[in-house]
């Protein structure tokens, strides 16, 4: 590669000893390079550079996902976790899970849940976005502001809120609800059932995770040339055509990847629930990520619980698989 | 076609997406006489007392210091070395370079929420619990792929040209980064630590289950813990909430732009 002058800094001379690894914690005294530059890069040198990033990944991510399958094929329960006995058991826990049907209840209610919720952002995210497209500055600077806000509410804070909220005596939503004159709403509890509690939790997620769709295909659109639209204005295109026809083709790559982002973050959902309600009443409004915690923590049913995770890494995986498959394709398009 | 409905639609959502932030802000200045109301009140002379609740609680300075520290340190941690790996990413070839690459893109969206469990146990076997150190650990990793993967961006947007010229001006190739680079790299460093800031700082699923003991508590969880604790005290709760929010809501005013450009940069692009 670039091997041109060298050794005409006397500050080079002074190099450390070979091996040292990690030039970013150098500082400015420099010199380290010497070495390297003589041979183009050494061979190692790569390598030393990837080093700290590829052994902390295999230790606190690699390991773990190593560790959850191990654990997914045990017995650990408590008396397991007080004798510190290892029990195998096989494929026990899954079989035991897949037959049971709470567990397939909270696998529906997990689908169903992120269906709702992914589709309501890509629908509400949409709209928003082009509305964007279509205010004037002033406007549009107070829209995107106030879907800033939205969007940066830290997860647990934006739970306390819905909390007092919904709250059954003093919340604002059943004073809302009496005075646009429904009945039954003197301190009406809006997590009385895990239907209710999940509906409270997609409103929350769809409030927070809307301004990211609509902010980028926002963002996406000023890209599209306005002469595209003119055109198609002058062909006689009406705002739905001009819709499906413009921006639907020229955005696909935008809605195919934020459909599948927003599918595995819904997917993945924990703080929400656990903060808002901790998956109750009665466990009722647990997802999988939710329910393998309940399972391990509250249950102490470990290896339960890790089979269970072992499952939604497994459907996470093929969601994911599709999504990278989507950016590669992009990457070498580019 | 009017401009009329567009502006009109978006004055009504104005007050849907501000709505939640405003009432959080509202309850916490407002004396507790006025909160606990069954008709809202909306005019009120602001008080301080629940900002005094808050942080008068037991401890809370050390959520903030345990908070600052997980979030700092990982942040850090992931620069330093996320720095060294995206430049070898960028500037050299090597055997395993695209697997690498691939690996970082999937560990971005790693399962961390479902993997709680396992990571309890490991931290139990290697006595970790309560550790604000290993949790700060967790916390670097949890940050690293995407601090690699915003950073490949930003040093290969730095022409190879300028550091060879260094090179020829008889830099060492450490000067060079040093020197010509990093400068360069300074805004690209800002925002990437400011995403890891945001995803540190409000990380909740892995101190609830590894943190129990509360000198390990970390802002989000006392959040969560403060609203058991104090049940009915809204003001009080609202007034924590709006502690532990506003840092987040400065960054992402700040980074507003970068933000939403980042992304049409590399996905919309088709």
């Amino acid at each position: 590669m670039t091997v041109h002058t060298q050794g005409a800094t006397p500050v080079a001379e002074e190099s450390p000893p070979p091996g040292t690894k990690e030039p970013a914690g150098g500082g400015r005294s420099g010199g380290k390079g010497a070495r390297g530059r003589r041979t183009g890069n050494a061979a190692w040198l790569p390598y030393a550079l990837i080093a700290p990033a590829v052994v902390s990944l295999l230790a606190f991510l690699g390991y773990p996902l190593v560790r959850n399958i191990l654990l997914s094929t045990q017995q650990l329960g408590r008396t397991e976790m007080i004798s510190r006995k290892t029990v195998w058991t096989g494929l026990s826990n899954y079989t035991d899970l897949l037959t049971n049907d709470a567990f397939w209840t909270v696998v529906v209610r997990t689908f169903l849940f992120m269906a709702v919720n992914v589709v309501l952002i890509m629908v509400f995210g949409t709209l928003i976005g082009v509305l964007l497209g279509r205010l004037g500055k002033k406007m549009r600077l107070l829209l995107s502001l106030s879907l800033v806000m939205a969007w940066a509410m830290p997860i647990v804070a934006s739970a306390t809120v819905f909390r007092w909220l919904f709250d059954t005596q003093f919340g604002v939503m059943n004073w809302v609800m009496r005075s646009l004159g429904f009945e039954g709403y003197e301190q009406h509890n809006w997590f009385e059932s895990g239907f209710s509690t999940l509906t409270i939790v997609t409103v929350m997620i769809v409030w927070a995770s809307v301004p990211f769709v609509a902010l980028n295909l926002y963002a996406g659109l000023t890209t599209i040339s306005g002469e595209l639209y003119e055109a198609a204005r002058v062909d006689g295109a009406s705002n739905w055509r001009l819709f499906r026809s413009v921006v639907l083709p020229m955005m696909k790559p935008f809605f195919l990847i934020t459909t599948f982002l927003e599918i595995i973050w819904v997917f993945k959902a924990f703080a929400q629930i656990v903060a808002l309600n901790g998956g109750g009443p009665d466990r009722a409004s647990e997802t999988l990520p939710v329910f393998a915690y309940v399972e391990g923590m509250a249950q102490m049913n470990f290896g339960t619980a890790a089979a269970a995770s072992v499952l939604t890494i497994l459907v996470l995986l093929i969601a994911m698989s599709f999504y990278f498959r989507l950016i590669l394709k992009q990457e070498e398009e580019q | 076609m009017g401009k009329v409905w567009p502006n009109a639609v978006a004055l009504a959502l104005v007050p849907v997406f501000l709505f939640p932030v405003y009432w959080m802000f509202s309850t916490s200045f407002k004396p507790s006489s006025e909160i606990l109301t069954e008709t809202p009140t909306f005019v009120f002379t602001p008080t301080f007392e629940h900002y005094g609740t808050a942080t008068g609680v037991d401890m809370f300075w050390t959520y903030v210091q345990n908070s600052l520290t997980v979030t700092i340190g990982a942040v850090l941690l992931a620069l330093f070395v996320a720095l060294a790996a995206s430049f070898a990413i960028v500037r050299m070839r090597f055997r395993g370079r695209k697997g690498l690459v691939l690996a970082v893109m999937m560990a971005q969206m790693a399962p961390w929420e479902v993997m709680v469990i396992v990571m309890y146990l490991i931290a139990r076997d290697a006595e970790m619990l309560n550790n604000i150190g290993f949790l700060t650990l967790i916390y670097f990793v949890m940050v690293l792929p995407f601090t690699i993967w915003t950073l490949r961006g930003f040093i290969a947007a730095v022409p190879k040209e300028l550091e060879e010229a260094a090179l020829i001006d008889g830099c060492s190739r450490t000067q060079a980064f040093f020197r010509v680079i990093f400068p360069l790299l300074a805004p690209g460093l800002m925002s990437t630590s400011l995403f890891g800031f945001i995803t540190a700082w409000n990380e909740f699923a892995m101190v609830l289950v590894l943190n129990k003991e509360s000198e390990a508590y970390t802002l989000p969880l006392w959040l969560t813990q403060f609203q058991s604790a104090f049940g009915n005290d809204w003001g009080a709760t609202m007034a924590a909430s709006s502690l532990f929010a506003v840092p987040v809501l400065l960054l992402f005013l700040f980074l507003q732009r970068r933000a939403v450009g980042g992304l049409s940069a590399g996905a919309v692009k088709g």
